[in-house]
Formats: structure tokens, sequence, C-alpha cells
């Protein structure tokens, strides 16, 4: 069951969104898509040079995949704004991922820069995306300034650890009038399951594929893990007790 | 005119439009000259691509050309 969900005017068919920073060639990214069946997957704005030969649009266009921009590598408000503009310009697209990070140690974003830039860009009339920490004031205030989504992560870009307070993502699900999506961390399927069973809306990764030893088949085991997630989210998981509970009858037991 | 071209110095004719730079800089495949996939910006400012064909590059500018590739 990968139900489709509304994402700011679009419907989305798919609940897994890729990032491809990291997969190995073009041929892989293909094999990736078609295996997750995703709808939108990530790209990066860098220097253009000169002579290179192919298009990570075309393969993404190829497959129906919708382009999300980011603003990876940015430090500041004024950097992640321009980013964002350049891209719109390049893709034609108003959607953008917002990141906006502190350092190359963590990645983990700046709150200040990034509420600014988020202000800055849906003042501009931007869909903006926004990266954020799993705090729920800040997911709050990025609701607020009228982003169409938040994106917790569930522990650093890259780390591959998981989800590290499932408490605050199940509040800022309970607190959130937008799509929540689950941005990083992610390591393997039980994470992206994870995430849909504390009601997630959707999951982004891109290194727990990418770098996957066989990428297509975790691209597949994350999209039935989305799914699963989903489908146990809805069907109301039974409540935590610390002793047991019989599920075998306690009637009818024959005196031995 | 001296201009320097995503971060490399570059001696380019006088009168320039900064379509004719970006096709001079294109990368097939990934930058079209008007096509999709490619931004400029010119010191910082981003020039919106109907511009590109009336915008006069003058010394000592600056200018990023940039195009999609895979992150995030």
């Amino acid at each position: 069951m990968n139900d489709s969900f509304q994402l700011a005017d679009e419907l989305l068919a798919s609940r897994l969104i890729l990032g491809s920073g990291g997969v190995p060639s073009m041929q892989v990214l293909d094999e990736v898509l078609a295996a997750s069946q995703t709808a939108m997957c990530t790209v990066a704005m860098r220097r253009a040079h000169p002579g290179t030969h192919g298009s990570i649009l075309d393969v993404l266009e190829r497959r129906g995949v919708r382009v999300l921009p980011n603003t990876a590598g940015c430090r500041t408000a004024h950097e992640a704004v321009r980013t964002a503009q350049l891209a719109r310009e390049a893709l034609g697209t108003n959607w953008v991922k917002l990141e906006v990070v502190a350092d190359d140690r963590t990645l983990l974003p700046d709150p200040f820069e990034l509420l600014e830039a988020a202000e800055a860009l849906v003042a501009q009339g931007f869909v903006v995306l926004p990266y954020t920490n799993d705090d729920p004031v800040l997911a709050r205030r990025l609701q607020q300034a009228g982003c169409a989504a938040v994106m917790p992560l569930g522990s650093p870009i890259g780390t591959g650890l998981g989800i590290g307070n499932p408490d605050n993502i199940a509040m800022i699900v309970s607190e959130a009038r937008v799509p929540v999506i689950l941005d990083a961390g992610i390591g393997t399927a039980s994470d992206a399951a994870l995430a849909m069973e504390l009601g997630c809306d959707a999951v982004l990764l891109a290194s727990a594929i990418t770098r996957a030893q066989h990428p297509a088949q975790m691209a597949a085991a994350m999209a039935a893990a989305v799914s699963a997630g989903r489908l146990a989210r809805g069907a109301g998981r039974i409540p935590k007790r610390h002793h047991a509970r019989a599920s075998s009858p306690t009637e009818g037991m024959p005196v031995l | 005119m001296q201009l320097t071209i995503n971060g490399d110095p570059h001696t380019v004719a006088a009168q320039l439009t900064l379509a004719e730079l970006i096709d001079r800089h294109r990368s097939a495949g990934n930058t079209s000259p008007g096509g999709r996939g490619s931004a400029a910006a010119v010191d910082g400012e981003v020039v919106p691509r109907a511009e590109w064909s009336t915008f006069a590059v003058r010394d000592g500018q600056a200018i990023e050309i940039l195009t999609a590739v895979q992150g995030g």
C-alpha cells in the first residue's frame, strides 16, 4: 500500500521521497527510482562544468519523477534564498527542499537561519519544505511561517542512526497541520517503517539506499517498509503493557 | 575584459551578452542555452533566463553558472 498523499497543490503517488545524493551512477539511480516507485527526487544546484555529458534531469524525466531542488551546503538564509531562486530559474519549479546547516561535522539545521530563509521564500511564493531539527517548537514556527510541510530529522544526515527521538517526532506529528516528512538518518527499512508508525506522512531518504551494498534491493525494501508502517499506523497498534496478557482463552482449562 | 566564471578567471572579448557567455560555457547534455537545467547569477544577483540575451556582461563581474546535480 503506497497510497498517494497531498503535498501543497500536488498529489504524490508515493510516500517515499528519494534523495539522489551518493548515488554511484545514473544507471543505479535509474534502478533505484524504478524499485522505489518514488514520485519525487531531490537534486542539488552546483557549478556547471563544461563538457559534462548527461544530466540527472534526463533520468528523472524518463521515469516521470518530479524534481525537488534543495539548498544543500548553504549556511546562511541569504545563500539558501539565492540558491532557491537559481533552482527555480533552472528547473521551473517553485518547490524547494530548504536546508540551512550549521556546520560540516553535524550537518544539523541552523534554526535561526532556517526560519529566516523559510519566511523569505514563502513571501516570494515558494513551496517551502524545510529540513528541520526534531524540535516541536521549531516545527510549529516553520508551519506558522507558511511552510508546506515540516521535515524533521531522525538523526544527522548520512549517519544511518535511525530515529533518535521518536517521542519528539510523535509530538511534531500530533501538532502538525501540514504533512510531516521524516528526513535524514534512516539506516534501514525498520527505521522507515517506524517513521510511518509514528504518524509521519512520508519519508525522505538518500544514503540508506544510494550507499547500500545493493541499492535497488534496499529501494524495494524501503518502499515495502513505508507501506507496512503506514498500514500499521492505520491499523491502530495495541497499547504497550508491562505484564503479559494471555492470547489463548483462560476459560475452559481442564484439571489434569 | 576580465571575468570570474564559476570561481576561475577568464579573459573574454568585450561586448558579450550573458546568453553568449553561457553558450560558450555550456556543458553539453546538462545545460543547453536557453534550455532548462541551468541558472546564472552575476555578482550574486540571479539573472532570469528571459534577460540573458539582453544582459551585457561587464568587466570585472563574477558569474556563477549552475546546474542540477545529484544531491540531497
